[in-house]
């Protein structure tokens, strides 16, 4: 190896080994405490109309289609009345890539606002939490069930959890399948039991993993699955909003009593009640500073809040704050006039532009010629030249259309046989053709010939392609 | 395979799996200062990177890709040449997937088999996959257009070799034709090649000479198999030659090089390729194609 992997001597770090850990750590099990507060409640409202539209737009119909739906054996998308076909594929990779922009802008300007908010694993564990602290009670009340024997009242609220979080799974999986086959269709046959086996797996594969992801896992997705939550930290600065907690206020911590000054007896603000570690999905303490599994979620920020509240201190211990508003520096800038904010602004803007451009002048008609193998070219009467074709053609349109093909005005050849077809909407037809020439009417052995079609009624309804058209050379022309 | 290799990569496989089992569990350990971090050693940029513990689930799955492993060698072919116990090889899969769609479709087929050529012809269902197996099976040689070639007959004018009826082109595609033009450079000379040439130009032309010596040999030698009157036999593939159609072109150079040196026209059997109900279809096609 040319180069190593630079290492620095720790060994007098270590003044004594006080044993062994185990490298495959057995996980503590979070029991997050349920917070009201002003970020929660923006959570809510966030959440509530993601999960409306993932579970409600399979069952909304868009021009006499499902709205949404992704025909995999047809190879057809159709998305709000818009067919896409295979051809269309460089749109899908522009919304992602489009959509990468925007997170890695998003992620510039408030930090992890779509793990917090927005990412369905966030979402989904949220709903989860709910039905636990229904049917399991509080975070003491789940603390002391889960440490207790079992007793009858503890299986009944098991099942009675596993049982909604199955259901909920259930339900999240079939949406999820109901995007790639037909809803309706997919929900009677599931009723009838006569549903397709592959539908079936498929949607007991996704049950299983809303229930496994969400119900069990949690935390240990972000923290070891997600590669978003790995390379987050390279798009923040230091005047990224993050969720932070202001040492300078809050150091030393203690508790005390309400009505006695802090400053007296020596202390900061925090009054030390681990409610910001309680309420968090991850289990972290937001007052050791910004740590890889935080999902800038501000729950700690809700429940730090309700304690100053209490407290009669000012709000804002634990916060959304930059580092340099934290370290009061003077490099703090407006969150928005950022070179590196705007540039990331203007790319999208432009990608956007382009995206939308490209979706407005797109042709539903595709043209391909392949020319016959069998033969170079053909010589017929009076030593005229044929090559011959076959026209592929895709009428993607939603309606019948007969086109017409034909050559270049200009173009010394002319099309021998039928060159009109009737293709229905969304299917395709081979339509074979040959191309006769003079023999003196190009010189050239190879020559590039352009092939149009349009159809009859809408001639704006076209597109082109380019072929080859082959003759003998003069030598052959003597024989 | 041979031996030797077959047991090379079963040797390598299990010592590598059994590398990695050991490399799990020989790292499940390690030691901690009193600060309760243990870090690797590894710094770049001041970074120092922890040696912090994985989650045992991890772990959990990773044992589980063992087993699958283990599964997977006993009963899919990994280990050299061990079949594996389930016996499964990609032809047999590529069978077993040919076979579910000739089941899966054969019904089609089935129900167009039942219908005679003439009015499959005009059906536009049964002539899009008619067009389909004419472009898989006899564009190559017929041209896509089925306007054919030197040496490959035009399948759209009304100039049949072995006949136009839809019971004619069923045996053509099914059995193949098979056609010989003999030789004739010794028996003629090249004086008389030269005349047979002109004479046979003049069939087309109609302004035959009948009193002429390449007349009379034309009756000793042609006439049996392409007729007194040059019109041809479908029963034996002898081409008509006086309708200016011309099989392996109609210039004097080509016409003569056919005298001289004959000609073996063969149009191969389709029945071991395709099956009975696709080249019914087929026929209907070829059919089709002069109907107008």
């Amino acid at each position: 190896m040319a180069e190593k992997i630079p290492t620095a001597d720790i060994t007098d770090q270590l003044p004594e080994e006080i044993g062994e850990i185990d490298l495959y750590q057995k996980r503590e099990k979070i029991y997050t405490r349920k917070i009201e507060g002003f970020f929660q409640r923006v959570r809510t409202y966030t959440g509530w109309p993601l999960l409306m539209g993932y579970f409600l737009m399979p069952w909304i119909d868009w021009g006499g289609q499902q709205s949404i739906l992704f025909d995999l054996p047809a190879r057809k998308f159709h998305i709000l009345g818009l067919t896409l076909w295979p051809q269309d594929f460089p749109f899908l990779a522009w919304i992602l890539i489009i959509c990468a922009f925007s997170l890695f802008l998003v992620t510039k300007l408030f930090g992890r606002v779509w793990c917090g908010y927005t990412c369905p694993q966030t979402v989904w564990t949220s709903m989860f939490m709910w039905v636990e602290q229904r049917t399991e009670g509080t975070r003491n009340q789940r603390i002391k069930l889960d440490k207790g024997p079992w007793t009858r009242e503890k299986v009944i609220k098991k099942t009675l959890k596993h049982g909604m979080w199955l259901g909920l799974a259930i339900w999240t999986g079939f949406t999820f399948v109901a995007y790639f086959t037909p809803a309706r269709q997919l929900l009677s046959d599931f009723f009838n039991f006569s549903v397709n086996p592959w539908a079936f797996s498929w949607v007991a594969i996704f049950t299983m993993m809303t229930y496994l992801n969400a119900g069990w896992l949690r935390e240990q997705v972000c923290m070891f699955m997600c590669p978003y939550a790995r390379f987050q930290s390279v798009m923040f600065d230091s005047n990224t909003l993050i969720v932070s907690y202001d040492t300078q206020r809050g150091e030393p911590r203690g508790s005390r009593k309400k009505n006695i000054d802090p400053k007296a007896q020596g202390l900061g603000d925090c009054v030390d009640c681990e409610l910001c570690v309680q309420v968090c999905p991850t289990g972290i303490d937001i007052r050791k500073g910004l740590q890889i599994e935080c999902i800038g979620c501000a729950l700690c920020v809700d429940a730090c809040n309700a304690i100053m509240d209490k407290m009669g201190y000012p709000r804002g211990l634990i916060d959304y704050t930059t580092e340099n508003r934290l370290r009061h520096s003077s490099d703090q800038k407006n969150l928005f006039l950022r070179l590196d904010v705007l540039g990331y602004a203007f790319a999208i803007s432009i990608m956007v532009g382009l995206f939308i451009h490209g979706l407005l002048t797109r042709v539903p008609l595709e043209l391909d010629i392949i020319r016959d193998r069998g033969a170079l070219y053909e010589r017929v009467d009076n030593d005229f030249i044929e090559n011959s074709y076959t026209a592929r053609i895709v009428n993607m349109s939603d309606d019948a259309h007969t086109f017409i093909l034909s050559l270049d005005t200009n173009a010394s050849g002319q099309i021998i046989g039928e060159n009109t077809i009737f293709i229905s909407p969304g299917d395709l037809a081979e339509l074979p053709f040959r191309i006769r020439m003079a023999p003196d009417a190009n010189p050239s052995p190879v020559l590039a010939i352009t092939v149009n079609i349009r159809a009859q009624q809408h001639p704006q309804l076209n597109t082109s392609t380019e072929t080859r058209f082959l003759r003998p050379t003069d030598s052959e022309y003597e024989r | 395979m041979s031996t030797f290799w077959s047991a090379w990569i079963i040797v390598l496989t299990i010592i590598f799996l059994v590398a990695v089992s050991w490399l799990l569990f020989a790292n499940r350990k390690t030691s901690v200062n009193a600060e309760n971090e243990a870090k690797t050693g590894h710094v770049y940029d001041g970074i120092e990177e922890y040696d912090n513990p994985l989650p045992a689930w991890w772990l959990n799955l990773f044992l589980l890709t063992l087993i699958f492993t283990i599964g997977y060698l006993i009963l899919y072919p990994g280990l050299g040449n061990f079949k594996g116990l389930l016996g499964w090889t990609s032809e047999g899969r590529y069978e077993q997937e040919i076979k579910a769609a000739e089941e899966k479709y054969q019904h089609i087929f089935k129900a167009y088999a039942e219908v005679n050529i003439e009015a499959l012809a005009k059906d536009a269902k049964a002539m899009k996959i008619g067009q389909r197996l004419f472009a898989n099976s006899c564009a190559t040689c017929h041209g896509s257009d089925a306007r054919g070639n030197v040496g490959y007959p035009n399948l759209t004018d009304n100039d049949w070799l072995y006949g136009g009826q839809p019971e004619q082109i069923l045996v053509s595609i099914t059995h193949g034709r098979s056609a010989v033009m003999p030789a004739w450079a010794s028996v003629l000379g090249s004086e008389g090649l030269g005349g047979m040439t002109n004479y046979v130009r003049s069939l087309a032309d109609g302004e035959v000479d009948k009193n002429s010596d390449s007349a009379k040999t034309y009756t000793n030698m042609c006439a049996a198999c392409h007729g007194l009157d040059g019109k041809g036999n479908i029963a034996l593939g002898a081409p008509n030659l006086t309708d200016d159609i011309w099989l392996y072109g109609g210039s004097e150079a080509e016409i003569m090089q056919s005298l001289a040196n004959g000609r073996n026209g063969k149009m191969p059997a389709q029945e071991t390729i395709l099956s009975k109900e696709k080249i019914h279809i087929l026929a209907a096609y070829v059919f089709s194609l002069s109907m107008e």
